[in-house]
C-alpha cells in the first residue's frame, strides 16, 4: 500500500507554464555530438584513436540522455550508484572479450 | 472457511491506511516510488543483455581479419570484416547513389527527437496538462513508428542486396543476406546485424505499444483521477533507454 507516488491534491484546473528550455538545450547538445561523430567518420581514417574518440563521444551522449532525460542526475546518490556500479562491470566484460577475440584471431591467422 | 475468518484479526480500516513506519514498508528507498525503482532495475538488466550483444560483436569482429585499404577500393568479401560505410550506403528513393551512413544518421536523429517529445510529455504530466501530454505522446508514437518503418526498409534492403551481388566460391552470385549466407562479408556479420538491430527494433515496438496504452489512459482521464502521471514517467524511462541503446548501436555497429 505504501510507496505510491506522493498524492497531489486534486488538480485545480490552473495549468502551469511549460518549462522546457533545459530539454531543448540537452537536445541540441546531443545533436551536436552526433553531427561531430558523423563528421569524424568521414574526415578521419579508421584507427584506434578514431574509435576511442567515438567511444568517448558516445559516453558523453549517454551521460546527457541518462542524467537529463532519464532524470538520474536529480535522483538520490544511492540510486545513482546502484545503476552506475553494475554498469562498470561491463567495462571488464568488454576488455576481457575483446582480448579473447584477438587471441582467437592470432590462433587462426 | 473458518481459517479465513480467524486470520482477519486486523480490522479492515487498519489495512486500508497507508503504512508509514520504516520497517513495515512505509518508507521509499532512494526516495523513488516502487514502480520507478523497478523500472530502473529492469533497465539495468536489459542493459546487460544489450551489452552482451555488443560485446559479442566486438569479440567476433576482432576474431576476423580487418579490411586494410581505402574505402574507395573496398569490395565485399567473406575474407575480412566489411566496413559499415560501404554496407549501409543506400537511401530510400535514391537508388544507386553512394550515401554512406546517411540513412542511419537520419534514423538516429528521429529516435533522439522522439526522446525529446517524450520528455516534453513527462514535463506536461507534471503540470497536469492533459492536452499537452496527449500531444507529445502522439508525436512520440509517430516518431517511434517512423523509426521502426525505417528499420524495416533497412532490413529489406539488407536482405535483398545490391544490384551486383557478390561472386561466391561456388561460382554463383549471391544477393543480400540471410542467417547462413550473405554478400557483405563473414556469415556472422549478417547474423549480428539481424540480432542486434532486431532486438532493438523489438524494444522500440514494445515501447510504441506502451505509449499507445499511455495515450488511451491519458485520454480516458485515468492518470488525472489517479492524481499523478507517473505511468508516463515510467514508460518515458523505458523509451529513453531504447534511445540510449541505439546511441551505442550506432557507434559500435555503424561508426567504429
Amino acid at each position: 500500500m505504501a510507496n505510491h507516488a506522493p498524492e497531489h491534491p486534486a488538480h485545480t484546473g490552473e495549468i502551469a507554464k511549460p518549462n522546457t528550455a533545459w530539454i531543448w538545450k540537452t537536445f541540441w547538445v546531443i545533436t551536436a555530438i552526433t553531427a561531430l561523430e558523423f563528421a569524424i567518420a568521414f574526415v578521419m581514417p579508421s584507427s584506434t584513436l578514431r574509435n576511442s574518440i567515438f567511444i568517448i563521444l558516445t559516453i558523453c551522449k549517454a551521460f546527457f540522455i541518462v542524467a537529463e532525460f532519464m532524470h538520474l542526475k536529480h535522483e538520490t546518490k544511492g540510486l545513482i550508484w546502484t545503476i552506475l556500479v553494475p554498469m562498470s562491470l561491463l567495462i571488464w566484460l568488454l576488455v576481457a572479450l575483446i582480448t579473447e577475440g584477438n587471441a582467437i584471431h592470432k590462433n587462426i591467422f | 472457511m473458518s481459517t479465513i475468518s480467524t486470520t482477519q484479526v486486523i480490522s479492515d480500516s487498519a489495512l486500508d491506511k497507508p503504512r508509514t513506519g520504516t520497517w513495515d514498508g512505509g518508507n521509499e528507498p532512494f526516495n523513488a516510488s516502487y514502480g520507478k525503482l523497478m523500472m530502473w532495475f529492469f533497465l539495468l538488466s536489459d542493459a546487460f543483455t544489450f551489452a552482451a550483444f555488443l560485446t559479442t560483436y566486438g569479440l567476433i569482429r576482432h576474431r576476423h581479419l580487418a579490411y586494410e585499404g581505402t574505402a574507395e577500393a573496398f569490395k565485399f568479401s567473406s575474407n575480412y570484416w566489411p566496413i559499415p560505410e560501404k554496407v549501409f550506403n543506400s537511401f530510400p528513393g535514391l537508388h544507386g547513389i553512394d550515401l554512406p551512413l546517411a540513412f542511419v544518421a537520419l534514423m538516429t536523429m528521429i529516435l533522439i527527437f522522439s526522446s525529446v517529445t517524450m520528455v516534453l510529455a513527462v514535463e506536461a504530466g507534471h503540470r497536469f496538462d492533459k492536452k499537452d501530454v496527449q500531444k507529445w505522446l502522439l508525436w512520440t508514437i509517430l516518431f517511434g513508428t517512423i523509426f521502426v518503418s525505417c528499420q524495416a526498409w533497412e532490413w529489406s534492403h539488407f536482405i535483398g542486396g545490391t544490384d551486383e551481388g557478390t561472386l561466391m566460391n561456388d561460382g554463383t552470385r549471391f544477393f543480400g543476406a540471410n542467417l547462413t549466407v550473405n554478400q557483405y562479408g563473414p556469415v556472422l556479420f549478417a547474423d549480428l546485424f539481424f540480432f542486434i538491430t532486431g532486438f532493438h527494433g523489438t524494444h522500440v515496438f514494445s515501447g510504441i505499444c506502451l505509449l499507445i496504452y499511455c495515450f488511451i489512459a491519458t485520454t480516458n482521464g485515468t492518470f488525472e483521477k489517479r492524481g499523478h502521471y507517473e505511468m508516463v514517467e515510467k514508460i518515458g524511462l523505458y523509451w529513453h533507454f531504447v534511445d540510449l541503446v541505439w546511441v551505442f548501436v550506432f557507434t559500435f555497429f555503424y561508426l567504429v
